[in-house]
């Protein structure tokens, strides 16, 4: 549905965020909370130990019906889909003709149709895109909500037993609480979870009803930003976007060996090349040795002062106990362990080069 | 002694033509978790809205501007070791600075209690 005013739209959760002290702002045309009384990094610390709920429900999800879907969604991307078997999720990019990302995405598998996940920010651009394919694109209205955290199972299947057999990028369809309800077991944190596709009508109930377990509270935006930096997960418009190949992003694993090498889908003439020849540029964790964050946009240079590449995500990991960033450096400087300098405020700052994620991921596997 | 409050929610605890300022309890609740502070340094002179430090957040940065003309006397060195303390104690023990005022008459320009409580009100 077409946007008609630029008032942000507000999410079915908008009166329990006002309620519970949300700090709301205007994020890619939508209200959505920053963070809720308890603070960004408590709400960090409240999903790596126990379990925190996210209302996610201004991404765009989106159902591909039709012949062939996968075969059709594969002209756009370069991972595998054909070979994506009925209740599994895979991550997945689509890519334009000079190999840069246009939005990274989660595909799912639903049986009779294809469930896809993108960006809020994205969603206009990648409906039109999939409106290209001779498919038929029902974007759903759902409310969407991801919990988070090693608690997540035991709080999940106490309403849905089954979510308890999913394992890491499977998906079903299943009762919670008496109503039907798309369950991934995946998320954005680098922790256990599920997103959680939800009626709009029973949102609120359910959110409210999950809220009464101890180990689940409320977390904000900020803490998905430090939580999926910490674990290495690139955010489109940040670490990703139209210049930024999915090999220099690190992100070779997410298209699969048999599409890598036949190619066929945008951009490929660029990503084979960089598969064969290594790219001119790499992304990369950086660790500032001292205590200040870098932060996007902040230069980095080598020890003689020559600007090698640029910060594209920075700041504090709570978990980690330090700042943390990542950001793109020429290929030559990529090797973890290697010394370079940030220049923060006019000032050279010493930082090294090291191994994403930042933090071990607990997926369940 | 007397306090007074700017518009940036910097407090100012005037002594003769020293002080020492810091920032309000409102300003460090509204920044959230502070964890790094860069300061200047003792000598450094400055003037009215000059930046005069960086505060960290998990959040954000945001820079401190300086509420009137002056010179750094000392920094809080506890701020760089220990930044959550601007989070614990922003109008006791974690004040940014002492410095030595250029002109006592800025003192005018900012607000007392009273108007600072009516202005974050």
């Amino acid at each position: 549905m077409a946007q008609t005013s630029s008032d942000p739209r507000k999410t079915p959760l908008y009166d329990l965020h006002v309620e519970m002290a949300g700090k709301m702002v205007d994020f890619a045309g939508w209200l959505m909370p920053v963070n809720y009384a308890a603070g960004v990094a408590a709400e960090h610390k409240q999903c790596r130990e126990k379990a925190a709920l996210f209302d996610v429900s201004h991404m765009g999800q989106v159902e591909l019906h039709g012949e062939n879907a996968a075969a059709k969604l594969e002209t756009l991307v370069p991972s595998s889909l054909t070979t994506l078997p009925t209740g599994k999720a895979r991550y997945t990019f689509f890519t334009n003709p000079q190999g840069g990302i246009m939005d990274d995405l989660i595909v799912a598998n639903g049986g009779d149709y294809l469930f896809v996940v993108v960006n809020a920010s994205m969603r206009d651009q990648d409906i039109k895109h999939m409106r290209s394919l001779d498919l038929e694109v029902i974007e759903n209205d759902d409310a969407l909500i991801a919990i988070q955290g090693p608690s997540a199972e035991a709080i999940i299947a106490a309403y849905a037993p089954v979510a308890a057999t999913l394992k890491f990028m499977e998906t079903t369809v299943t009762y919670l609480g008496g109503t039907m309800c798309r369950i991934s077991r995946l998320g954005y944190t680098g922790e256990d979870g599920y997103e959680i596709s939800i009626p709009t009508s029973h949102v609120e109930k359910i959110t409210r009803a999950l809220l009464e377990h101890p180990d689940l509270e409320l977390a904000g935006l900020g803490a998905r930003d430090s939580l999926r930096l910490e674990a290495g997960l690139c955010l489109y418009g940040n670490d990703i976007d139209n210049d930024t190949s999915p090999v220099e992003a690190n992100l070779v694993w997410a298209m699969q060996k048999a599409r890598r090498e036949a190619g066929g889908f945008p951009g490929a003439e660029r990503i084979q090349r960089e598969l064969a020849e290594g790219p001119s540029r790499r992304l990369v964790g950086i660790k500032p040795d001292g205590r200040a964050p870098a932060r996007r946009g902040v230069e980095v240079a080598d020890s003689d002062g020559n600007i090698i590449g640029a910060i594209t995500s920075g700041g504090f990991g709570p978990t980690f106990g330090g700042p943390i960033s990542m950001g793109y450096v020429a290929a030559e400087f990529s090797a973890v362990g290697t010394a370079v300098n940030l220049l923060i405020r006019g000032k050279s700052m010493p930082a090294t080069i090291i191994k994403l994620p930042f933090i071990k991921q607990n997926y369940k596997r | 002694m007397a306090t007074y409050y700017s518009e940036e929610h910097e407090w100012i605890d005037v002594d003769g033509n020293t002080a020492t300022l810091g920032i309000t309890k409102h300003a460090a609740d509204a920044l959230g978790e502070v964890v790094f502070v860069e300061l200047k340094e003792a000598g450094d002179t400055f003037d009215k809205d000059d930046e005069i430090g960086v505060v960290e957040s998990v959040k954000a940065a945001s820079e401190l501007y300086a509420p009137l003309a002056g010179e750094v006397l000392e920094a809080n060195a506890t701020l760089e070791s220990d930044p959550g303390s601007v989070n614990e104690d922003p109008e006791g023990n974690a004040w940014f600075y002492k410095i030595k005022l250029e002109d006592v008459t800025d003192l005018e320009n900012l607000m007392d209690e009273t108007a600072y409580k009516a202005f974050i009100a």
